[in-house]
């Protein structure tokens, strides 16, 4: 992965920054410059609220090749409470156990090794929230 | 705007194809199309290719393509909308006539696979998904198809059955196409118990890796008329929309929002009801999409789609046919191609040319072409004059 494109999107990796909408209040991750529901293109600047729940879920098989190491691996379309929909993978669970509905929360996590040097690209994941 | 018609197709049988370059293959197909046509000329050409770029390194195939096909200085264009190349390639050849810009145009699609390993060919076909937020987690293409389907099943009580019966049905009729690229009948305990690629969805619920070309010449209806050798088949409806390119910004996931808005656009233009519809070429990348792309074009009411291909419906003889051709699981799935390999399956049924997979009293024809996890669709309706 090429330099400029890994540290574009360390603010929403490392600190969940969304944005939300100033006229209507839709909130956007990864942020945008113009809201899909009025036209604003006035927005605050806010952090993701990091629980949620699985609206559904797979568990990766085949994986890329960067991702071969940690198959299988589950991954899962996250609804968070404030309701915005991330894709990203689960961790810390069996990934038989896994259901639709289960509350989780977004985690700091490597997700890949880059290339012949294994630089390691970091970002959310998320684990299971007792309930 | 004036009446377009189709007057020759071609494609050529699609597979791995090794001994064969992107350009040889392509050629082929659009020599079979030209030569069924009865054409001396053609005035433009419209290319559908995803990503030969990354497939085979070569870029700038719409100077390619018209240089080795022999067709002189024409204008020429690549299309790319990842696996819906072919059917918006069509879009642009029939507006290209229809606006009398041009009257006889070449309209093709190409893909050539195999030239990468599999890895470098689910790389290439991830680029259709977003790179930053989807790929980055580490998703695959079947990864996204299997949240929809999970996501269906757990709305509707669609069944593991339900699913194997769309890749069961589309082999059948792949064993009685020609130039499919897997005509093998299976059962559903075949799609039930290989190999899981992506819960629940097994290797027999996707469609292959395909090296292969398929193309159609088109004009105005009174050129047709002049020139046609065989029977042509109107283009009265052409639909075409986009949804958001990330799966997880949709509000639902049970529903292709670009395929129902293509269909509805279709179907005004063509003066249609979906009633009308005869049969169906469906994009079925996964056995999941060819089950939401029907209901999302309203053939069944949202949960019913998987009873009725249990139940015979969608089959040659149903009440509906769909994929005749073997569709993208059985025929193949060469992403620039497959637009234009639906277009040649309608365009042979409509003339009653189909062979054992012939739809009686066939008239009026759909085709439904898509990109990526659903973000862009494109829908042909085609009609007997």
């Amino acid at each position: 992965m090429a330099v400029p494109s890994y540290w574009r999107a360390i603010p929403q990796r490392y600190r969940y920054e969304a944005s939300e909408c100033v006229s209507c209040g839709k909130k956007f991750f990864p942020p945008r410059l113009i809201c899909d529901s009025c036209q604003s293109r006035e927005f605050k600047k806010i952090k993701l609220g990091r629980e949620g729940k699985v609206l559904t879920y797979t568990i990766i098989r085949v994986a890329p090749s960067q991702f071969v190491d940690q198959a299988p691996y589950p991954i899962a379309i996250v609804e968070l409470n404030d309701g915005v929909k991330v894709l990203m993978q689960i961790a810390d669970c069996d990934p038989e156990a896994i259901e639709i509905g289960m509350p989780v929360r977004m985690e700091f996590r490597k997700v890949s090794t880059d290339g012949d040097a294994g630089i390691i690209n970091y970002g959310y994941k998320a684990v299971p929230v007792k309930r | 705007m004036r009446e377009v018609a189709i007057i020759g197709v071609g494609m050529n049988k699609w597979g791995e194809l090794w001994d064969r370059s992107i350009n040889d293959i392509f050629v082929e197909a659009a020599l079979e199309a030209i030569d069924d046509s009865g054409v001396d000329h053609v005035d433009a050409m419209y290319i559908g290719c995803m990503s030969s770029g990354i497939f085979v390194g070569q870029e700038h195939i719409a100077s390619l393509m018209p240089d080795y096909l022999g067709v002189g200085r024409i204008p020429s264009t690549r299309v790319e909308s990842a696996c819906a190349s072919g059917g918006l390639a069509m879009k642009c050849g029939v507006l290209d006539v229809m606006s009398g810009n041009s009257d006889i145009v070449l309209v093709g699609g190409v893909e050539k696979m195999t030239d990468v390993s599999g890895d470098g060919a689910t790389y290439a076909l991830a680029t259709a998904a977003d790179q930053e937020f989807e790929v980055y987690q580490g998703v695959t293409f079947p990864g996204l198809y299997a949240m929809m389907a999970r996501a269906h099943m757990h709305k509707f009580g669609t069944t593991r059955e339900q699913l194997a019966q769309v890749a069961v049905k589309n082999h059948l009729n792949g064993s009685k196409n020609p130039l499919a690229q897997f005509p093998m009948k299976i059962s559903i305990d075949t799609v039930v118990n290989s190999v899981m690629i992506a819960d629940p969805l097994t290797i027999m619920d996707c469609s292959p890796i395909t090296d292969g070309a398929a193309a159609a010449v088109i004009c105005s209806l009174e050129t047709a008329k002049k020139v046609a050798v065989k029977a042509p088949v109107k283009i009265i409806g052409v639909g075409h929309a986009t949804d958001t390119i990330a799966l997880h910004s949709r509000e639902d996931l049970t529903t292709l929002n670009a395929t129902a808005d293509a269909g509805q656009r279709a179907l005004k233009m063509a003066n249609k009801s979906i009633k009308d519809i005869d049969l169906i070429e469906v994009h079925d990348c996964f056995t999941i999409a060819e089950l939401i792309v029907l209901e999302s074009l309203g053939f069944f009411k949202p949960g019913e789609a998987g009873a009725a291909t249990l139940a015979g419906e969608t089959a040659v003889d149903g009440t509906i046919p769909v994929n005749c051709s073997g569709g993208l699981k059985s025929k193949g799935h060469p992403v620039g191609a497959t637009g234009i390999g639906q277009i040649v399956e309608i365009t042979k049924q409509l003339r009653g040319d189909a062979g054992d997979r012939q739809v009686k009293n066939a008239k009026v024809g759909m085709t439904q072409n898509m990109g990526g996890s659903g973000g862009s669709s494109v829908v042909h309706i085609m009609e007997v004059i």
